[in-house]
Parts: C-alpha cells; sequence; structure tokens
C-alpha cells in the first residue's frame, strides 16, 4: 500500500527543505566571497588546526579511559552502586552544557576544588582552566560517560560459552583482554570514537565559554562569531562549508565503521569470567570505577552546592528567568513532538520496505540518511538558513521557530535509535497476526502499536526535549533579549560575570531538563512492566 | 462449501521458485509434510494471504482469492509462535476475531466465554498470556478461530513446541472442533506421526512443489520417490499407527 510510503516521504520532505535550503542559503552567499583568500589566511589555518586537534585529543583522553571504566563495569556485575553509575553515566547527555561547563569551572577553575587541594598540599595553585585542557576536560566530562555506554554492550555480546572455554583453558586476565575482548573492541571502537571525534569537532558552547579567546577558536565558534560580531556573512559561509567538507570526509573515512550500538544500558549480567577473583583486577577496578565516578559526580555536585549557596530569591524572583522557562518549555516541547512524529513516520516507511516489500536496504538507507544529520553541525543549518532567509523576512523575529526545527531535526537520530528496534520487533511478531484479524489504521495504533511502544516513545520524546531545553547552540545565532531562552540567559549572565545570578539560573536549568525528562518518560511511557 | 484449490501458483522467493497445484475437498483434513525450507510454510501464506502469488489462482469454496487481503479471506491461520498480543489477556486476544477495534456487545463476550470454555480454558479469560503454558496459549488461538467463524483453519506447526501426548492431545482438539464446524484444516507438521494420527489425506512438500498427495497410510507406506524416502528415512508405518 502507498500509503503507508507517506509518512517517511514526510519526513524526509521536511529534513530536505531544511538541509536543501540551509545549503541553498550558503552556496548561494558562497558565490560572492573570495574562498582563495579564504584559504590562504593564516586565521583559517590556525582555526582548522585547533579544531582537529583538540577534537583528536578530546577523542583520545574520552575513549582511551572509557574502555577502561567499560572494561572495569563488565568484569564487576555485582559492584555496589553499579546501576547507579550507568544512571549517573547517562546524565552528561542530557545534561545542560553550560551547567557541566559550570561544574567543571567548580573543580578544575582558579578557586575549584582542585586548587584548593593543591593549595592543601602547599603546591602552587594553576590556572589552566582558559585554553585547550579545559576544553579537554570538559569533552571528557561529556563523553566519556558516552563512550563507556556505547561500549559496555560489546561485553555483553560475549557468549557465555566463550566464558566457559576461557575459564576451563585457563586464560588471565591479560590473555582474556588479548583474545577474546580486543577482537570485539576493535569492531566497535572506530564506531565510538568517529561518534566522539564529530561531537567533539562540531561542539560549539565548550569551545566558545572555555576556549578563552581567538587562538583557541574552532570552526563552529568562528562561524558564531563570523554572525553576531563580525556580522560578516561570507565568511560565516566560507567557514560553515569548511565545516561540512571536513566532516563529510571524516564521516566517508568512518562509514564502514558506524556500529549498531543501542544507547540504553543492557541490564544482563555477564557470565563469570575467569579473571574477576583475582585480587591485582579487583583493585584496579575498584579504582577506576571510584575514580570515573568522582570524574562525572564532583562537577555536578559543585552546581548544585553553589547554586543552593547563591542568591536564590533574587534570581527567583526575576520575570526574566521565568519568561525564559516559558519560551525553553515551548520550544523543547514542540521540537520533541516534531523530532519524534517524523522519526516514527520514517520508521513507519522502513518497517514497510524491511518487512512487507523485502527491500532490507533501501530501510537502512533510509534511516542512515536521516541518521547522518549528526554531521551538519546546527550552527551550519543555522547559517545557512540565516543567508536564506535574512534578504526576505527577520530572521531574530522567527529565531524561536528555527530553533524548533533545526533542534528537531538534530533530535532525530536519538529517536531513531530509540524507537527503531522495537518498532521493527512489533512488526515482526505482529503484522501477519494484524493483517489476518483486519487490525489497521486506528485500530492498530491504539490497541497494538501504542500499548507496545508508549515506553520507547516515551523515552524518544523525553530524550529530544531534554536535549533542546539544554541546548545552546541554534539560540546562540538567532537569539535576542526577546527571544532569550534559559540556557541564553544563563550564558549572558556567565558573559557578564554574574555569576553568582549564573550558579543559580544553572541549577534552575538543570532542574527543568532533568525534571521535564522525568515527567515525559514518565507519563508518556507508562509504568508498565514491559 | 469451502474447498482450497490452488492452479500453478507461483511465487518467488529471493532464488527460490515454487509453484503449487494441490486440491483440498470441503470439510478434509490435510497434512503438509515436507523438509524445512521445501515450502510448505509458504504454501499456507499464500492461501492466507501473508504471501501475494505472482501469477496462478488461489480459491476458497469456488471464490477467487488471489488479490484479496488477508482479513477478509475465508481462513484462519495458526503460527507456531506469536498468536497472541502478550500485552492484552485472553478475553481480549480472543475478542480481537470478532471486531479487530475490541468493540464488543454483551452477546459477543458471551461468545468469547462459549469459545473459550469450548477449548478447556473456561474461568482463563482476563489471564495474560506470559501466565499460560505454551499449550494454553495455542488453545487461547483456536479458541480466537471459533469466533472468527472461518471455514478454512491452516495450522503452520503450532505445535510444534509441545511434547508429544500434549499435541495430541491438541490435535484431539482440532479434530472435535473440525467435527463441530465441518472445517477444511491443513496441517503443516514435521513429524509424519501427527499426519498418521490426524490427517486423512497427506501432501508431500519438496523444492518449492507439491509431489505428491495421497491418503496418509498409503502415502507413507509406499514412500515412493527418492524425494519422499530421504525425507522419511528409518521412519516406518506400523499397525499400530506408531513410530517404529
Amino acid at each position: 500500500m502507498i500509503r503507508r510510503l507517506v509518512p517517511g516521504a514526510l519526513t524526509f520532505l521536511l529534513l530536505g527543505l531544511v538541509i536543501g535550503g540551509a545549503f541553498a542559503g550558503l552556496l548561494r552567499a558562497a558565490g560572492t566571497v573570495d574562498y582563495g583568500g579564504f584559504l590562504e589566511s593564516s586565521y583559517t589555518r590556525r582555526v582548522v588546526a585547533f579544531t582537529i586537534w583538540q577534537a583528536l585529543l578530546s577523542a583520545l583522553l574520552s575513549v582511551g579511559p572509557a574502555i577502561l571504566v567499560a572494561r572495569a563495569l563488565a568484569r564487576r556485575p555485582s559492584f555496589p552502586g553499579r546501576a547507579l553509575l550507568l544512571r549517573l553515566f547517562g546524565l552528561p547527555l542530557v545534561l545542560p552544557t553550560l551547567v557541566g561547563i559550570l561544574g567543571v569551572v567548580a573543580i578544575y577553575g582558579q578557586s575549584g576544588l582542585f586548587n584548593r587541594l593543591l593549595a592543601g598540599l602547599h603546591l602552587e595553585p594553576r590556572q589552566f582552566l582558559y585554553s585547550l585542557p579545559g576544553i579537554l576536560i570538559a569533552h571528557a566530562f561529556f563523553n566519556l560517560p558516552l563512550a563507556t555506554r556505547l561500549l559496555l554492550p560489546a561485553w555483553s555480546a560475549i557468549p557465555g560459552e566463550t566464558w566457559r572455554l576461557a575459564t576451563q583453558l585457563g586464560m588471565n586476565s591479560r590473555q582474556v583482554f588479548r583474545l577474546i575482548e580486543w577482537p570485539l573492541l576493535r569492531q566497535v571502537l572506530p564506531g565510538v570514537a568517529g561518534i566522539v571525534l564529530m561531537l567533539c569537532f562540531t561542539s560549539f558552547a565548550v569551545v566558545l565559554t572555555l576556549g578563552g579567546g581567538p587562538a583557541n577558536s574552532t570552526i563552529e565558534v568562528a562561524l558564531y562569531q563570523a554572525v553576531r560580531f563580525e556580522f560578516d556573512l561570507g565568511k560565516a559561509v566560507q567557514f560553515a562549508l569548511l565545516q561540512v567538507a571536513i566532516c563529510g570526509a571524516l564521516v566517508v573515512a568512518g562509514q564502514r565503521f558506524v556500529p549498531d550500538v543501542p544507547l540504553t544500558p543492557t541490564a544482563q549480567r555477564p557470565q563469570d569470567r575467569p579473571d574477576i577473583a583475582a585480587w591485582g583486577g579487583r583493585i584496579v577496578d575498584t579504582a577506576v570505577l571510584l575514580a570515573a565516578a568522582a570524574f562525572v559526580l564532583l562537577p555536578l555536585a559543585a552546581v548544585l552546592r553553589n547554586g543552593l549557596a547563591g542568591p536564590v530569591g533574587a534570581v527567583i524572583a526575576d520575570r526574566a528567568l521565568w519568561l525564559a522557562v516559558a519560551r525553553s518549555l515551548a520550544v523543547a516541547l514542540a521540537a520533541g513532538l516534531l523530532a519524534t512524529a517524523a522519526g516514527w513516520g520514517l520508521l513507519l516507511t522502513s518497517r514497510e520496505l524491511r518487512l512487507r516489500r523485502y527491500r532490507p536496504r533501501a530501510a537502512a538507507t533510509m534511516e542512515t540518511v536521516a541518521s547522518l544529520v549528526l554531521v551538519v553541525s546546527p550552527l551550519v543549518i543555522g547559517t545557512g538558513l540565516f543567508a536564506l532567509l535574512s534578504p526576505v523576512a527577520d530572521v531574530f523575529a522567527i529565531g524561536l521557530a528555527l530553533v524548533v526545527i533545526i533542534n528537531a531535526i538534530m533530535g532525530l537520530p536519538y529517536v531513531i535509535r530509540t524507537l527503531g528496534p522495537p518498532l521493527m520487533r512489533v512488526g515482526e511478531q505482529h503484522d501477519r497476526l494484524c493483517a489476518s484479524l483486519g487490525i489497521a489504521g486506528w485500530n492498530r495504533l491504539r490497541l497494538v502499536e501504542w500499548p507496545l511502544l508508549r515506553r520507547p516513545v516515551g523515552t524518544a520524546l523525553a530524550l529530544t526535549a531534554a536535549l533542546t531545553v539544554g541546548d545552546l547552540g541554534v539560540i546562540a545565532l538567532f537569539g535576542t533579549q526577546d527571544t532569550a531562552t534559559l540556557p541564553l540567559l544563563l550564558y549572558q549572565r556567565m558573559a557578564a560575570y554574574q555569576l553568582d545570578a549564573a550558579a543559580v539560573t544553572a541549577v534552575v536549568l538543570a532542574a527543568l531538563c532533568f525534571g521535564l525528562f522525568a515527567i515525559i518518560e514518565r507519563g508518556v511511557g507508562g509504568h508498565g512492566r514491559r | 462449501m469451502a474447498g482450497v484449490d490452488l492452479d500453478a501458483v507461483a511465487f518467488r522467493y529471493e532464488d527460490m521458485r515454487m509453484q503449487f497445484d494441490l486440491h483440498v475437498a470441503d470439510g478434509e483434513f490435510l497434512a503438509v509434510i515436507g523438509p524445512s525450507g521445501a515450502g510448505k510454510s509458504t504454501l499456507l501464506s499464500l492461501i492466507a494471504g501473508f504471501e501475494r502469488a505472482d501469477s496462478g489462482h488461489i480459491r476458497i469454496g469456488g471464490q477467487d482469492v488471489t488479490h484479496e487481503h488477508p482479513s477478509v479471506r475465508p481462513v484462519t491461520m495458526l503460527f507456531q509462535d506469536h498468536n497472541l498480543f502478550a500485552h492484552l489477556h485472553v478475553a481480549a486476544n480472543v475478542g480481537l476475531g470478532i471486531h479487530p477495534g475490541l468493540k464488543l456487545t454483551v452477546a459477543d463476550r458471551e461468545r468469547v466465554d462459549a469459545a473459550l470454555e469450548q477449548v478447556g480454558l473456561a474461568g482463563l479469560a482476563q489471564r495474560l498470556p506470559s501466565q499460560l503454558s505454551g499449550g494454553e496459549r495455542q488453545r487461547v488461538a483456536l479458541a480466537r478461530s471459533l469466533v472468527r467463524d472461518r471455514p478454512v483453519l491452516l495450522l503452520d506447526e503450532p505445535f510444534a513446541a509441545l511434547g508429544p501426548a500434549l499435541r495430541r492431545e491438541m490435535l484431539d482438539l482440532v479434530r472435535a472442533l473440525q467435527a463441530d464446524r465441518k472445517l477444511t484444516v491443513l496441517l503443516v507438521s514435521h513429524q509424519p506421526e501427527d499426519a498418521l494420527y490426524a490427517a486423512t489425506r497427506t501432501a508431500f512438500v519438496h523444492g518449492g512443489r507439491v509431489l505428491q498427495v495421497g491418503a496418509t497410510r498409503e502415502l507413507l507406506d509406499a514412500a515412493a520417490g527418492a524425494e519422499l524416502r530421504a525425507y522419511l528415512g528409518e521412519f516406518q508405518v506400523r499397525d499400530d499407527g506408531r513410530r517404529n
């Protein structure tokens, strides 16, 4: 039935309009600028070199330790608080970037916990945060937990028979790693490292706040500065095209390795491994897990402490705060609903192609293309739409609408990852039965799809809404005093060095983000056992 | 009247070309045996409408249903598993056979209860499928086939996961329902003794074709043709109808 191909077509229409429109804007503006001079300029070269360098180091410092942490988690299925630790590692994904940055500052900044420890040891306090080290620490804070959660499923894929065999052969920890774990890791590592590399390559808020000046600018930040401060759209377009070209090259290089790993932690308890009882391993694993927990937990705790110790009354009484909260909520709900609807529609069509039309490759291509939007950074799309629309409309007036649409598209890969596998499973198990009983359309949605899928739908909606609530990216490009969302308000306070007010605002933002996530996930997903 | 007739029904799945000719009389109990991958399930799926024939004609009770949607064919099919929606209780699973949106009248609910009673599940209407045994779950699916009241019942190895005694019990139930409702039954099975136990006639499917059809005992006794002999192996029919 052609009808079933319509939802996916609509999603692609949306994708095509927004991304195609952005590229049309970029390319039209690019025709009028001097490309040779731009590429020759030492500023451009420095920005590109720094962007790549910091992304490589960040990926290395995130994924390297993540291997140790994931292995420790895999080896210690009954480590006290293991489930809690996994939940903790889920927080940075949703945590508003600025809140995480404030946490990092609170620990590693000039008067942070780290320097106070140094002072306690009678060592010279050091100011290292506002340059490359700060960027690396913040990127590791966000991406080490993510990489850990992406890597962990590789261990659950090892069948119990393998462990029995390893035990029978008397393998020690090092042999287990070399002969069993490494071959598996080698398959997933390039993909996970690629994801982290891409996230760090296009990272915006971290570099903007911790970069400490033009010397440490990345392409993404240079793009933003060209639009907002130099009013040089031509330069912005050049940076945007450069960004797309490099990201595209990275993706083409890494395409073959992209793993299909779920974002949710697996609840399965691994089988007993032969190296589980060795004391050396126990001590190392415990140390690794405690260090990782502290690395993630301390900044979060510091944000909370500083916020509660700040001028809570004055901040809460400010009308601007509540207006920003209201705008953030509206934008987040709209973007979340749009992303979930578009992703669901696309998946319905890809399921139709896969299960009823025997076109699995076409279906997989659809899903991959939609997931690849992660490559085109939101600021690039924003700049393109800015270039396209600024001659014909007041882009600042429709800024929030653009924020909704761009964030919805950015949320699409998360929806596809969360909702895709369960949706496919429902089709595989129940398609024939539904066909034979004539359960279709509204009846099928009400009786079959919704009860079985409301949990992943709730998670997808909660995730995309929470990511939008905490986003400082597109809004920095289009936001004004009158359209400021909560992250933009927080950034303005940080930029104005109102650090006490910023600390309180950060707690409000974090509470809004996690509150929204929890309410949507529970409210939509329900409490059912499935 | 609900005989099932397949005339040169062609279907292609990946590299396998199949073509089926088969005639099942109204009210008959036909077993379909053959090695795995031979096309037994495809044959049933074509009759039920889950697969569309590339060419040829499928008639049920004289009506050409080749291009009909599965839900309007006079057919109910039981699969090996996933016959039930795990999140709906037993009564709802049966009730879906009456109305695909579960809008049931009081009389409908009574029909559901009666069907459950007929398959021996009275009192379990509010259970979830996960609270039932494998045999009980297939009984729920049979109860639904009763309320759907379609003259042709297709069984795609629905009892394969059950032990021998339970399998016979289920076959007895199917035969009782068949006699009660004058059903035409096609049973796909891996076990020749199931065919012997329940089916008057048996079709042997191999390589996407119906190679032989005949009275079950004679077909298995004669074991004519290299393919059937290879499939049956050491299997021999004894007078008491048991495996050697």
